[in-house]
């Protein structure tokens, strides 16, 4: 059981960090950060709106009392679920406005981070399996391409031939006039408006998953036990499913939690090139409106969504493989 | 790294002998002394390409001034002009030369990929080789446990997180902010690799001949794993020309010089995909993606430099 106790213990160790980083973040410039921020907002030369600088004092104390005061004032605003109010969408509290985004980038990222996770482990299982074939060469060189491509870059493109000239899915937004909701039409429009951005996110992210198990798979095809078991006349196609590709997965599911920062980092400006109004478009927004409290909230909220995740892969890989229980003992 | 990272006891006097000797020996030779880093490189055909496509961009960016036709920030052409012979891929909104801009921003790309792999690198070789080297010690608890926290935050966020307080959004800020956040990975992978090399003889006799630690670390252990040191730096290089493009194209890049990101930010600003300006967009996408596949080629070559499994793929 410490395998499970130590991940856990991990999880919580780096949730302190996490929540204690962003904390920091606004104090690291000189000053009264309510002030500075407040002017930064509304201009070099506006006057001081009172009212403003309290609102941002709410959510970053008050810069009078010591940093340790700050600190524990900060911890019981986070317990509340109190991040402040957004400037963008005045008077709504952060939390509000996050949470009509939220399911918005958790369906968009997780099918696009499913589909990905599956079509690259099963791209790159093969690949090791016909090694140095046409297929081979194929998968690698062009998976190594798409993925140095930028996810927003393809969605532009994406959107300049689907989109525009042939119009074969909307440009902009996540539905038309159905109501939201479990309703046939919503979904199908839902449906529409998702298939591109996913599309942008999926041709690039399958790159890592197919090298990755590539790698451990051919290495896994050199062990002893492959020899073994095509000795004993096992047809191939056991040997490279129920052998050695059900033992290369293994490394890939850990993979899976980090790789889901970076799909959630390409989301960003994906959600921003098709104005997709999910959390991603929406933390674009509050960089361009210099929305400090909904920035702070988001990027909190996406680090917390992570670590959650490599929390999960890390009991689940404790459970799929023994031996990580015992090694790290 | 001037040595192949395993070092083979003779291999300096064997590859130095003299072109007869060699012709005598061939056989053995040809076991015994291991390529030179470069040509192990080189030997990948991949390697090749990247390195290859590497020195044009690199060119590009040093002679921009005499290959570029107009100053990239100059607005006085006609606005949304098509592909010309003095503007070779037509015009911005505000007239500005596509071409110019292109053949310029290849600069920014190359600087922040030198430099924000470069410090990305140092971050990650010093946390990673002390936290090594120091096993199951409270030091590398510690240093473990920072890598492992900057391991799971998603990186890009936090980047715009800290890009987003500052006012000034020059290259540097740019480059410091990419290597403080993505070192991590290459520090655990460096971390693994310096335990297994650790308790070598060498190791051992440099203990007892009185070394210090730091030396011992940087100096005798270092050189081993130069192959993964330059993997990391070729890897983090990627990632800060990939970062450097996305903070760019969300309008925090530095708004004074121009890049392939600060084009991309501009041209969806204008909406020249709703006025079917595609080249404006699909230009600077182009040489980033051509200028990133060139360097994890690179890599490819060095990944042969660790793993000589690799090398009959090649």
């Amino acid at each position: 059981m410490t395998y499970f106790a130590r991940k856990f213990g991990f999880f919580l160790a780096t949730l302190w960090a996490v929540v204690t980083l962003n904390f920091l973040i606004p104090r690291l410039q000189p000053g009264d950060p309510a002030e500075i921020m407040v002017k930064r907002m509304a201009g070099k030369d506006a006057a001081l709106d009172q009212a403003q600088v309290e609102a941002m004092r709410a959510m970053l104390g008050t810069p009078t009392d010591s940093l340790w005061h700050q600190y524990i004032s900060y911890l019981g605003e986070l317990i509340h679920g109190n991040f402040g109010l957004s400037y963008t969408y005045y008077p709504f509290p952060v939390t509000e406005v996050i949470a009509q985004a939220f399911w918005w980038t958790v369906v968009l990222v997780t099918i696009a981070q499913v589909l990905s996770f599956v079509g690259g482990v099963v791209l790159g299982a093969y690949a090791a399996w016909r090694r140095n074939s046409r297929f081979d060469s194929v998968v690698t060189l062009g998976s190594t391409f798409l993925g140095t491509l930028q996810p927003f870059w393809i969605g532009l493109l994406l959107l300049y031939v689907f989109g525009y000239s042939l119009g074969w899915f909307p440009t902009s937004g996540g539905y038309e006039e159905a109501t939201p909701g479990w309703n046939w039409p919503f979904i199908q429009e839902a449906v529409s408006h998702a298939f591109l951005p996913a599309l942008a996110l999926l041709i690039v992210t399958p790159i890592g998953w197919i090298l990755g198990m590539r790698n451990t798979m051919i290495m896994n095809l050199g062990e002893d036990y492959i020899r073994l078991a095509k000795a004993k006349g096992l047809p191939d196609r056991d040997v490279a499913l129920k052998y050695a590709a059900r033992n290369a997965l293994l490394p890939s599911v850990t993979g899976f939690a980090l790789a889901l920062g970076g799909v959630l980092g390409g989301a960003i400006l994906v959600e921003t090139v098709f104005d997709y109004p999910g959390m991603g478009r929406l933390m674009g927004e509050a960089v361009e409106q210099k929305d400090y409290p909904l920035l702070q909230a988001l990027m909190l909220l996406t680090t917390v969504g992570v670590l959650l995740a490599n929390l999960v892969a890390d009991l689940l890989y404790g459970v799929l493989d023994p031996r990580a229980r015992r090694a790290e003992g | 790294m001037t040595t192949s990272p395993v070092p083979t006891p003779g291999e300096d006097f064997m590859s130095a002998g003299e072109p007869g000797q060699e012709l005598a020996v061939e056989q053995v030779n040809d076991v015994e002394t291991p390529d030179q880093w470069w040509q192990v490189i080189w030997s990948s055909k991949k390697a090749r390409v990247g390195v290859i496509v590497l020195a044009v961009y690199v060119l590009v960016a040093i002679f921009a001034p005499l290959i570029a036709p107009h100053d990239p920030l100059d607005g006085s052409f006609e606005p949304l002009a098509g592909p010309s012979s003095t503007n070779w891929l037509g015009t911005t909104t505000s007239g500005q030369d596509i071409a110019s801009q292109l053949i310029y921003g290849s600069r920014i790309s190359l600087l922040v990929g030198l430099f924000g792999g470069l410090f990305a690198t140092v971050i990650a070789t010093v946390i990673g080789l002390i936290s090594g080297y120091a096993e199951g010690s409270l030091l590398d608890d510690g240093l473990s446990f920072i890598t492992n926290v900057f391991l799971v935050i998603p990186v890009f966020p936090l980047i715009i997180t800290l890009v987003a307080y500052s006012e000034v959004r020059g290259l540097w800020l740019i480059v410091g902010v990419v290597s403080i956040t993505s070192w991590a990975g290459a520090a655990r992978a460096k971390r693994s690799q310096i335990i297994t090399l650790r308790n070598r003889d060498f190791v051992t006799a440099a203990k007892f001949s009185g070394e210090g630690t730091w030396r011992i670390v940087f100096r005798e252990i270092m050189p081993n794993m130069s192959s993964l040191v330059l993997a990391s730096f070729v890897g983090a290089a990627t990632g800060a020309i990939a970062a450097e493009a996305g903070l760019a194209a969300l309008g925090l890049g530095d708004s004074r010089n121009v890049s392939w990101g600060t084009m991309l930010y501009q041209s969806n600003a204008q909406g020249a995909i709703a006025q079917g300006l595609w080249l404006w967009v699909f230009a600077p996408g182009l040489v980033l993606a051509i200028l990133m596949t060139a360097t994890t080629f690179i890599n490819f070559g060095v990944d042969l430099l660790s793993n000589p499994h690799l090398r009959e793929d090649a």
